[in-house]
């Protein structure tokens, strides 16, 4: 049982339980699934400033949202802590050659472990990668009204063309700094 | 607060999901944008399909949700082109280069990644940036 917890789940199993959290929502509570208006509900809450994108009924509209998350946060302190799988991913050799190339060597957990610690925030490369990442994730989503969960499942399951659009968008910033920052940079 | 719980529970589920399924990890993102593995492609293809039957069967057959309202889902506004283009290319940036988004942000801090509450907080700032901007912006 504790080994069946522990194991990494394959992509078919997966990806049918993350589909299934649209559903759910709809049935709990008409909730649209969509995990990056958290950060405007949050800034609507705590965030200074007399802006009108912020000034809306934050716990009528977002709390539920805000519990949700608080859920995800337990579900990987006990899928990523309690049962966390002590082997490495099992990535394509293909992908770990070319991170070496790059100098990425450790390949434990979930992500490189000299790229995102407290020492690299004071290396440039730290900076873009943690503090200018984090911002386009926050700024790009709401600029794009979605991001992978509002727009890659909610929005392309519903058929919507809007959020299409903003996938293709998502693929080109992605392969971008894949194929051109990250051959630069690390 | 009673009729919150449930979606801790769902939120709770998904986070699991999202960490035995190896979507929050920096590599796996690296590895979907190389075209290296069809690992990634088959969690997103095969989420959209499940999402977008159960749409089709909750439309069709005009169901309730749980406190009896009959479920709507809100469109998205597909004149706005500029906005999911541009937006979704800066957001693209971020998740290529943090190797998450917003979901396997919080995820991943729970899954003892303290060092991800930089991320976060950079994403609230850029949320907030966007709020500031957005009467500036094309959309």
């Amino acid at each position: 049982m504790l080994e069946l917890l522990q194991q990494p789940w394959p992509w078919y199993v997966a990806g049918p339980m993350i589909g299934l959290i649209v559903p759910i929502l709809l049935l709990l509570g008409s909730k649209t699934f969509g995990v990056s208006s958290n950060l405007r509900h949050v800034c609507a809450a705590c965030m200074p400033g007399k802006i009108d994108f912020f000034q809306y009924d934050w716990k009528e509209k977002g709390l539920w949202n805000l519990v949700f998350i608080a859920g995800t946060v337990i579900g990987g302190f006990l899928a990523g802590w309690v049962f966390n799988n002590p082997e490495p991913i099992d990535l394509s050799q293909q992908t770990v050659k070319e991170l070496q190339v790059l100098g990425i060597l450790d390949f434990r957990g979930m992500m490189p472990d000299g790229l995102f610690n407290w020492q690299a925030l004071a290396t440039p490369v730290g900076i873009l990668v943690m503090v200018a990442g984090g911002f386009l994730v926050g700024f790009g989503a709401r600029y794009a009204g979605g991001c992978t969960s509002g727009h890659a499942i909610t929005g392309i399951s519903n058929l919507q063309v809007a959020s299409l659009l903003a996938v293709i968008g998502f693929f080109i910033g992605g392969l971008f700094v894949t194929h051109v920052i990250f051959p630069l940079i690390l | 607060m009673k009729s919150y719980l449930k979606y801790l529970f769902a939120g709770l589920f998904f986070g699991f999901a999202l960490v035995k399924s190896e979507v929050i990890s920096w590599f796996r993102i690296q590895e979907m944008f190389r075209f290296d593995a069809f690992h990634m492609y088959g969690i997103i293809g095969s989420a959209i399909i499940v999402a977008m039957i159960s749409i089709q069967i909750i439309k069709k057959m005009g169901l309730k949700d749980s406190t009896g309202t009959p479920i709507t889902i809100p469109p998205k506004d597909s004149s706005q082109i500029t906005r999911y283009l541009a937006g979704g290319i800066l957001f693209g940036i971020g998740w290529a280069l943090t190797g998450a988004c917003p979901g396997p942000l919080f995820t991943l801090a729970g899954a003892g990644y303290e060092i991800m509450i930089v991320p976060i907080a950079s994403a609230l700032l850029g949320t907030w940036a966007y709020g500031l901007l957005r009467p500036m912006l094309p959309h």
